[in-house]
């Protein structure tokens, strides 16, 4: 069990380590970085000044060294258009994405759980086959449409719903439906499909014959089991939604990490670029250890095989 | 492929989706001849006319261009990156998941954690943030967009390379003395081909929504071509007074997307029969 959880641990650091070499190396891509964040319209003294401030005039490796010590200490360096610290910045846009996200979170595993549970417990009926096409629809619906089609109907026309910013419960919910559309379809899917896997199992034809009610199997021993997946696909949704978090956050105008995201890429801000990449990486690479963790303690079979 | 057709002729969601698929691809090809009127021509006069007005059947933008016309012509951005991105993302994803499952080792070893990585990033996080350094262009977000459809070709082409490697016809080829390139192509290739179909199916559809994303957001295919995305992102500032700019493009974009995914789906189950229930 230990050697299993050294080597996620082990895994984490490396991805993050190569995320935030890939963050680095972005800074790059087109040339100077300098000129790129300034523009052309500054003299090449004012460049060359600026380049020299930033410490871009530093040999590479150094830089890069520099970069990645900082690292530990949640150094990003500061933001070039806020002269503010990248780490100050994106603290003070988390609360907000994290509002969100976890709002998000609470309509999938609500909304997704129950249907895909229904579906496979009333399998190939009218029932399963309506909330099975309406899952495929709402995973084509892009999410920045569907925002914006969320703010026509409940903001322009009917004027139920604010549209925009952050504030009270009825802010988030426009932007938390829009979010969380997507991967709710795909985890109702998941659900249904995981479930049918272990409705079929010997030990819920035991529990039949047992003469259990069909609640106590469908809830208390066919779905513990078919959550392990779901679980598993949760943590990697969370990557979907800190995707989805930059469409939603700019189509709601929510003052979260999605938002800082497109503002500093717009204002090729590259410190703050490169610091909203890999603290994004971060996240997502710990909700997944998490969940990697959490799956060995829920399957014994895991802890085993791994151990 | 005739099977293919049998088949698709008896699921009727299936057909609607082939067909309206078909009707997409006929009119991104046929678009000079459909489009009413030039995608690009300005008419200050006629800014955000309603559905209907003076010969505009979908009414027209914020500089009075045809919707209609831009909404056909949209058609060939989205099908051409979609198509694009999946080829070259999956040629290159599927190569490099068969080397991981063939040759096992350190190729796997490398391969694989470059999928975790790849996989560590939100996608269209990455693709704005590069495209936004690169610079709008039909070539950069063909690009950015194969970067980011890679991985999940490379995981399910090693996962099916794996279980047919341990068939006994690849023991007897490699016994026969073949060589790895002519096993992988004679062999292995033609056998693991229709799941990476179904990859392909669904990363289409991702593909078509993030080309769009990009375009709303600022960042994709310059705003003189006219794009699904594009036309979304103009038309949300003028969602008070003229729905329809932001509306009817993005009708287009869900419909494209659910046809592609309804057969994505039923090529998921042609493919695999067990998963039908499941």
């Amino acid at each position: 069990m230990l050697r299993y959880i050294a080597k996620r641990l082990l895994m984490a650091v490396f991805i993050l380590w190569a995320v935030a070499t890939i963050a680095f190396a972005l800074t790059f891509l087109s040339g100077d970085p300098a000129t790129l964040m300034i523009g052309d319209h500054w003299t090449a003294e004012q460049i060359s000044a600026f380049r020299e401030a930033m410490g871009y005039d530093r040999p590479l490796v150094v830089q890069y060294v520099d970069y990645l010590a900082g690292l530990p200490r949640g150094d990003f360096g500061v933001s070039v258009r806020q002269q503010i610290p990248v780490m100050d910045l994106i603290l003070q846009r988390f609360p907000a994405t994290l509002e969100l996200t976890a709002a998000a979170l609470f309509l999938i595993v609500f909304i997704s759980i129950p249907i895909g549970v229904l579906s496979a417990v009333k399998r190939n009926t009218p029932a399963d086959r309506i909330a099975m096409s309406g899952a495929l629809f709402a995973q084509s619906v892009p999410t920045f449409w569907l925002g914006i089609m969320l703010i026509l109907v409940f903001g322009v026309w009917l004027r139920w719903l604010p549209v925009s910013g952050r504030g009270s419960f009825l802010h988030l919910l426009l932007p938390a439906i829009t979010l969380a559309t997507f991967s709710t379809a795909r985890i109702a899917r998941l659900v249904r499909s995981s479930m049918l896997d272990v409705l079929g199992q010997d030990y819920i034809r035991t529990a039949r014959a047992k003469g259990l009610p069909n609640w106590r199997i469908y809830y208390v021993h066919a779905l513990r089991n078919a959550l392990i997946p779901v679980i598993t696909m949760l943590g990697i949704e969370v990557g979907s939604l800190l995707g989805g978090a930059l469409i939603t956050e700019t189509v709601f105008a929510w003052p979260g990490i999605g938002r800082l995201t497109l503002q500093a890429i717009q204002a090729r801000d590259l410190p703050l670029v490169q610091g909203v990449i890999t603290f994004g990486a971060l996240v997502f690479v710990l909700v997944n250890l998490l969940v990697d963790l959490s799956y060995s303690f829920i399957d014994p079979r895991i802890r085993q095989e791994k151990g | 492929m005739r099977a293919l057709w049998i088949s698709i002729r008896r699921s009727p969601l299936a057909l609607t989706a082939l067909i309206a698929l078909l009707g997409l691809v006929g009119m991104a090809l046929l678009a000079p001849l459909l489009a009413p009127m030039d995608p690009g021509a300005i008419d200050i006069r006629l800014r955000l006319s309603p559905p209907g007005a003076e010969g505009h059947l979908l009414g027209t933008d914020n500089v009075g261009r045809d919707v209609l016309s831009r909404i056909i012509y949209g058609a060939r951005v989205s099908l051409l990156v979609g198509v694009a991105t999946v080829c070259i993302g999956g040629l290159f994803g599927s190569l490099l998941g068969v080397m991981a499952g063939y040759f096992r080792g350190w190729v796997e070893t490398v391969i694989m954690r470059m999928v975790d990585i790849q996989l560590a990033f939100p996608s269209i996080l990455l693709a704005v943030a590069i495209m936004a350094l690169v610079g709008p262009s039909m070539f950069n977000v063909i690009v950015v967009l194969s970067i980011a459809t890679w991985a999940p070709f490379c995981r399910v082409a090693r996962g099916q390379t794996l279980s047919v490697c341990n068939q006994e016809y690849i023991t007897a080829a490699e016994a026969l003395g073949l060589s790895d390139g002519r096993i992988i192509w004679k062999h292995v290739l033609p056998n693991i081909i229709n799941p990476l179909i179904v990859v392909a199916s669904f990363a289409l559809a991702t593909n078509i929504i993030n080309e769009a994303s990009l375009s709303f957001l600022g960042v994709g295919v310059p705003p003189s071509t006219p794009t699904w995305g594009g036309m979304l992102g103009e038309g949300r500032n003028y969602l008070r007074i003229a729905w329809w700019v932001a509306t009817l493009p993005g009708i287009f974009l869900m419909l494209s997307v659910y046809s592609v995914n309804m057969l994505g789906d039923w090529l998921r189950d042609h493919y695999d029969p067990r998963l039908t229930d499941t």
